[in-house]
């Protein structure tokens, strides 16, 4: 095994690192910017989400309540009770680790389509909360939430924004990587295929989805209370069931089960809709049937392409040798 | 080893295992055998943890597990295969091997999300673990193959083999043979004459009789859930009851 093995830096994470170091430049206004901190933060989610879905086997509709509602608890600790940025993310996640652990226990003995139900129905009730209790959460207009300030350096600038969620991304990408190629990962797939398979060999199934789960929900809160700092915003909307879909849908079309899957997923719905802006009325229809055509011609997700793209020099490198 | 006491088990109207007492000796094979809808996987079930006892002991070297759950019966030395399959699909052959082998592997957070070398160490022990037991069935070939692709037959000694993984003192086998041809059965036969050797007790269901007759040191017959008779391969193939049970139910079994 060499060394690079070793800490498991594989092809993908290079070249997606040297795509993060390149798009910069590429990018030529703020609301580029803007757009591509989204779609990397979008992809975080999708990361913890992926594992959920993909590799355990447990569908949510509730991650984009999971990530509006740790957003929401991070931008109310600063701006109302002015905490440290960082002290308000670590005390989000802490809390939103905590409240998942305990709601998945009933909730990830359901399956199927109830456990949809289940995890759709706390997320509309988070964001019923999150309308309802304007004192704290300024309702449905949302809330100004203050300004990201870290060792007394105020994160300003886009591009500075832009390199500290690419470097978390990268993070992410790292660290679940490491999980998937492990023992637990194994145990996650196990539990997708055959729950009577990992309880026959003494793995504690409800314990391992509940661990996945609350996974899930702490890197939904990490990306949704930078998500407030960065926008200076947050609204219900970021808790919506709608945002909740997106999501779901971003990992299913990215590739479901495959670690740059949710990545590709998040990018592309996250961009795309900015780019058919240009179709004006037409928008919506062109967005659902390009989603409609992916799904046709590539069940597996748009990552899928990558795998023809290496099948596809093996077997040239095949036929050369 | 094993004490079974008076387990009842119920569903609605239908007694699938009824008052049905017996020992299991340490390192013995030991079969159940009887018609189709006799109870036997149910009772498999409730000594496993699948099924709770309507009533009933199951004492394990004398200690109490009666509805222990299946998952921390494998940790008192208890695994079992199923009569259908429960093999995962997207994991390749050596992946569901080295699922048996995770009770004994670092599952520790921190450390897998950093690649510790504990984890890596683990995985490189057991994988050779892995292909060695894979080898004593002749499935080392497919150790890289995903499941999903392969013959019944294969998987089905994969199973037992995932089972032997887990390091069980008593391994529980429902119908590890059905829909395997004669070489296979053969060489599922001569695996288990070999964990005998290894003091580990075989609790085998099996509607071959004649690996049944071949292999066993006891046999309890059972039908409708009931115990009808017990003893040595000899005292069962010359007993009248069982002949009589079989024969009345000649065209149901397998
Ligand atoms: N989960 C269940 N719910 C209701 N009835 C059941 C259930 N499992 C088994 N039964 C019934 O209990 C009886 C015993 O079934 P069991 O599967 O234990 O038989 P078996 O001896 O294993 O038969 P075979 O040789 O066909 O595998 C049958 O009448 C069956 O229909
Ligand atoms: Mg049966």
């Amino acid at each position: 095994m060499n060394f690079l093995e070793r800490i498991n830096i594989t092809k993908e994470i290079l070249i997606f690192t040297a795509i993060l170091i390149v798009v910069p430049f590429v990018l030529q206004n703020e609301f580029h910017f803007q757009l591509a901190i989204l779609a990397m933060l979008n992809a975080m989610i999708c990361i913890g989400l992926n594992l959920l879905m993909g590799y355990a086997g447990q569908v949510s509709l509730g991650h984009g309540a999971f990530a509006g509602l740790g957003g929401y608890i991070g931008a109310i600790l600063t701006t109302e009770y002015q905490f440290n940025p960082l002290l308000s993310i670590l005390s989000a996640v802490i809390f939103m680790g905590i409240f998942a652990f305990i709601i998945s226990k009933p909730i990830l003995k359901l399956k199927g389509h109830y456990l949809a139900m289940a995890t759709l129905g706390i997320g509309v009730i988070i964001n019923i909360i999150l309308n309802v209790e304007y004192e704290i959460t300024g309702g449905t207009d949302g809330m100004a939430v203050d300004s990201f300030i870290l060792f007394g350096f105020e994160l300003f600038e886009s591009m500075h924004w832009y390199i500290v969620v690419a470097l978390l991304l990268v993070f992410t990408l790292w660290i679940f990587d490491n999980l998937i190629k492990s023992p637990f990962g194994r145990i996650l797939r196990s539990i997708r295929d055959s729950e009577k398979a990992a309880d026959c060999v003494g793995i504690n199934v409800s314990f391992y989805k509940s661990v996945v789960f609350t996974i899930s929900v702490v890197v939904a809160t990490i990306a949704g209370s930078l998500y407030g700092f960065f926008s200076g915003f947050i609204s219900p909307q970021e808790a919506s069931f709608n945002h909740s879909i997106e999501l779901v849908v971003m990992v299913v079309l990215g590739g479901l089960g495959r670690l740059y899957g949710a990545v590709i997923g998040a990018t592309i719905l996250t961009v795309l809709p900015q780019l058919l802006t240009a179709f004006e009325e037409y928008e919506t229809l062109i967005f659902g049937l390009i989603i409609i055509a992916i799904m046709i011609f590539m069940p597996k997700g748009i990552v899928s392409l990558w795998d023809k793209i290496l099948e596809f020099k093996e077997r040239k490198f095949a036929k050369s040798a | 080893m094993l004490k079974v006491r008076s387990v009842t088990k119920k569903f609605g109207g239908l007694v699938a295992v009824d008052n049905l007492s017996f020992d299991v000796k340490k390192g013995s094979i030991h079969s159940i055998i009887g018609p189709n809808g006799a109870g036997k996987t149910t009772l498999v079930n409730m000594l496993t943890g699948v099924y709770k006892l309507d009533s009933g002991t199951v004492f394990l070297d004398g200690g109490d597990i009666t509805n222990i759950p299946t998952n921390r019966l494998v940790h008192r030395g208890i695994c079992r295969t199923f009569q259908n399959l429960q093999v995962c699909d997207n994991l390749t052959v050596l992946e569901n091997v080295l699922l048996g082998f995770d009770k004994y592997m670092s599952k520790n957070l921190l450390k897998t999300f950093f690649r510790s070398q504990k984890i890596l160490d683990d995985e490189e022990r057991y994988f050779q673990r892995g292909m060695h037991l894979l080898s004593l069935i002749g499935l080392e070939e497919y150790a890289h193959k995903e499941a999903k692709n392969l013959s019944y037959g294969i998987l089905k000694r994969l199973e037992i083999i995932r089972a032997l993984a887990t390091g069980p003192e008593l391994i529980l086998l429902d119908e590890p043979v059905a829909g395997l041809n004669t070489k296979e059965t053969q060489e599922v036969s001569e695996l288990i004459k070999l964990l005998v050797q290894d003091d580990v007790t075989v609790i085998l269901i099996e509607h071959d009789m004649k690996m049944v007759m071949d292999i066993s040191d006891t046999i309890t017959v059972m039908n409708f859930g009931q115990k009808l008779a017990e003893g040595t391969p000899q005292e069962i193939a010359n007993n009248k009851d069982v002949i009589q049970a079989y024969l009345g139910n000649e065209g149901h079994h397998g």
